[in-house]
């Protein structure tokens, strides 16, 4: 493949994958400490009626409607949990069980009964995204990098996505020191007067937004698997967070690029012909990565616990 | 529309709607049964990563189909695969709890996603392979019952009897082990083994309802159904029941609201059905209800101005709080202009003497549970006996109230 072909089809969609993995995993390692890893799949998951309401309302697949759709979404199913965990005293796993499959439900239904043929917009898209068909058709060589008239042609997701993934990581550095205290110790962060719900609500909605940014390029799947595996990866790397975190941004953007190449050539080095699901191979190099700190991460076992 | 719901639910909308219709129903009520032990041990959200765990089976189980010669599409075959893989998506999360720090959440999301990932990627493999083009595996992602075959159906209907038959067979270790583990573990249940049939039974649920419902919204029957049930009741073999009903209804009505208009895909419909059912629950059931909850706190709001107002009578002190006013007129104990009535004296005296037992009682029994049951609101002949109250007459002297 030479360099211009590499930029054309895969520069793109690199730098969009290792954005987004990054965007979700910093919120992520809070998450992970926080025992609430699993508000990212609820929030990925109501993805789906968010922005099928925002294409019905707007009537067009145009991605802001669409993504201030899925933004509103993830809010509605963030206080709806909390009303079902305190209203009706229900654990907060099986409130967000109770939640998500219903909003996504009606975000199925909702699908079914619009009229979306023609449009594509589709439960499976929803899942995968489209990594691969965010190329560079302006980028016909190195110099188009420099090139503003070509720069203009880049996907315009990509863009959005390094914007978010700036604010994210901005935030993560403004707010470190409120953020890693009221990870660890909630009751001491609010002795000294940090709002401790105001910033456990923030990171929740940072998150939200990571997910619907990403979502918006590689689809939930990978919004799931950033969120998780490689800041619990790198969880097991290192006792201390500001380390933690640095694993988890080396961990995702490995498992973006690995992935992305492996979906790309492997088929084509076993002797195959057809790509498969970056999507879905950058999930699963998340999850190979995962699997090797927890077998041989130095930090693999709490202080106490049996081998 | 209604005419047609009418006869999709009296089986008459056509035979395979009809056998659409059986599935559904005893999937929901197996499903709804089995969730209530794992809604009730805390651990509902494993069943999402055992469900989302399937998908890499099924397509295992399609690609060695295809290369045994066969076409793929044999459903017992794929739902062996989905078993095998949602089985070692399972043990996964048990290991990584039990081998790492990482707690259970961790453990979930990641086999969750990476197990789905994976069988995405087979997926895109077999739409490649000359022979996946038709496959129409995507249907076990949201359910597609519309193509059931008879034998799907009986196939449904004996997995789901025999889960439900565990169920019952087993539902004392279960429930022991989901309410009170260290008990269980006392009277010689493992307490590990017990979870992994819970596990395995969910399981069983998750894949035969594959067809039926799609890998993403099963998990919907196992959690929804018994955190509508719990609403009703505080007995597990109530709740294991009525979970079961309330999965069988979704499936039921769901099914046929399906059958009965275009475009109203099965799955999401029974899925949201169920949550209908969940949210009626959660608002209307007694004493756990929404309703009833708000009914019992106006109810002990009352109460507190009740006694306040009837203290501040009894020591002539003005009344402030317009509800308090409202209240104490509604009931006839002041007049309009807020002075007390004959009524209204007698019962301030009363609260005014009670307060001054509760006074001395709290002096004499100090270390006494009964005294510190006192919330303010109680008549003091509900928690002290008489002879107690009239020991703290006698202390107290001869009531005021009979001046007057």
């Amino acid at each position: 493949m030479s360099g211009a072909e590499f930029i054309q089809i895969s520069l793109a969609p690199l730098v969009i994958g290792v954005l987004s993995a990054i965007a979700c995993a910093l919120p992520g390692n809070f998450l992970i400490l926080r025992r609430q890893a699993l508000i990212g799949d609820a929030i990925s998951h109501v993805v789906l009626p968010g922005i099928v309401v925002g294409f019905l309302v707007s009537g067009a697949v145009s991605t802001w409607p669409m993504m201030i759709g899925a933004a509103g979404a993830a809010i509605v199913a963030v206080v709806l949990i909390e009303t079902v965990r305190r209203v009706g005293r229900i654990e907060s796993g099986a409130a967000m069980g109770v939640v998500f499959t219903s909003m996504f439900a009606f975000g199925v239904l909702l699908l079914e009964q619009s009229d979306t043929s023609g449009v594509h917009l589709d439960v499976e898209h929803a899942l995968y995204g489209n990594l691969e068909s965010l190329i560079w058709l302006d980028g016909t060589g190195w110099a188009a990098l420099l090139d503003p008239a070509a720069l203009a042609g880049l996907p315009a997701e990509l863009p959005r996505i390094a914007f978010v993934a700036a604010a994210i990581a901005l935030l993560t550095l403004v707010f470190w020191r409120p953020l890693k205290l009221s990870t660890f110790d909630e009751g001491y962060a609010r002795t000294v007067g940090l709002p401790t719900s105001l910033i456990g609500f923030t990171l929740v909605v940072v998150a939200a937004i990571a997910a619907v940014a990403a979502f918006d390029a590689v689809g939930s799947i990978i919004v799931i698997a950033m969120f998780i595996c490689p800041p619990a990866a790198a969880r097991l790397m290192t006792d201390r967070l500001e380390r933690q975190v640095l694993w988890s941004v080396v961990f995702a953007a490995l498992s973006a690029v690995s992935g992305y190449v492996l979906a790309g050539y492997g088929p084509l080095w076993l002797g195959g012909e057809h790509a498969i699901s970056a999507a879905g191979m950058i999930a699963v190099t998340a999850g190979v990565i995962m699997a090797l700190a927890c077998l041989f991460g130095p930090h693999r076992k709490a202080s106490g616990q049996r081998s | 529309m209604l005419e047609t719901l009418i006869e999709a639910l009296t089986f008459r909308a056509g035979y395979n709607a009809a056998l659409v219709a059986v599935g559904t129903t005893l999937l929901g009520i197996a499903a709804g049964s089995t969730g209530t032990f794992i809604f009730l041990r805390r651990r509902a959200l494993i069943s999402d990563a055992v469900a989302h765990a399937t998908l890499p089976g099924v397509g295992l189980a399609f690609i060695a189909l295809v290369a045994l010669g066969g076409d793929g599409r044999n459903l017992p075959a794929l739902v062996a695969g989905s078993a095998v893989s949602a089985w070692v998506g399972l043990l996964v999360v048990q290991w990584i709890t039990r081998q790492t720090r990482l707690a259970e959440d961790a453990a979930i999301g990641a086999v969750l996603s990476v197990f789905f990932g994976l069988g995405i990627v087979l997926l895109t493999v077999i739409q490649n392979m000359s022979s996946g083009r038709q496959a129409g595996l995507e249907d076990f992602l949201l359910g597609a019952p519309a193509g059931m075959l008879l034998q799907d159906a009986i196939f449904v209907a004996v997995a789901g009897l025999v889960v439900l038959a565990l169920v019952i067979a087993l539902r004392r270790p279960m429930t022991l082990v989901a309410f009170d583990p260290a008990f269980a573990t006392s009277v010689g249940i493992s307490v590990h083994r017990t979870d992994l049939v819970m596990m395995a039974l969910a399981m069983a649920i998750t894949v035969v309802g594959l067809k039926l419902v799609g890998l993403i919204l099963i998990v919907a029957l196992l959690i929804i159904p018994p955190a509508a049930a719990r609403f009703w009741s505080d007995k597990a073999r109530n709740v294991v029941w009525i979970a079961g009903v309330v999965g069988g209804v979704s499936g039921f009505l769901g099914a046929g609201l399906s059958a009965s208009a275009p475009a109203i895909p099965t799955g999401p419909i029974i899925v949201l059905v169920c949550f209908c059912l969940f949210a009626m629950s959660m608002a209307f059931a007694p004493r756990r209800g929404v309703i009833a909850a708000l009914a019992r706190q106006r109810q002990f709001r009352q109460r507190v101005r009740r006694r306040q107002g009837l203290l501040a009578l009894a020591r002539e002190e003005e009344i402030l709080d317009p509800a308090t006013l409202a209240l104490l007129r509604r009931e006839g104990l002041i007049r309009t202009d807020g002075v007390a009535t004959d009524a209204g004296r007698a019962q301030a005296a009363r609260a005014r003497r009670d307060e001054r037992r509760w006074e001395v009682a709290r002096a004499t029994h100090q270390d006494e549970a009964a005294v510190d049951r006192h919330d303010l609101l109680r008549p003091i002949e509900e928690v002290l006996t008489r002879d107690e109250i009239a020991e703290i007459d006698a202390r107290l002297g001869p009531p005021e109230e009979a001046a007057t």
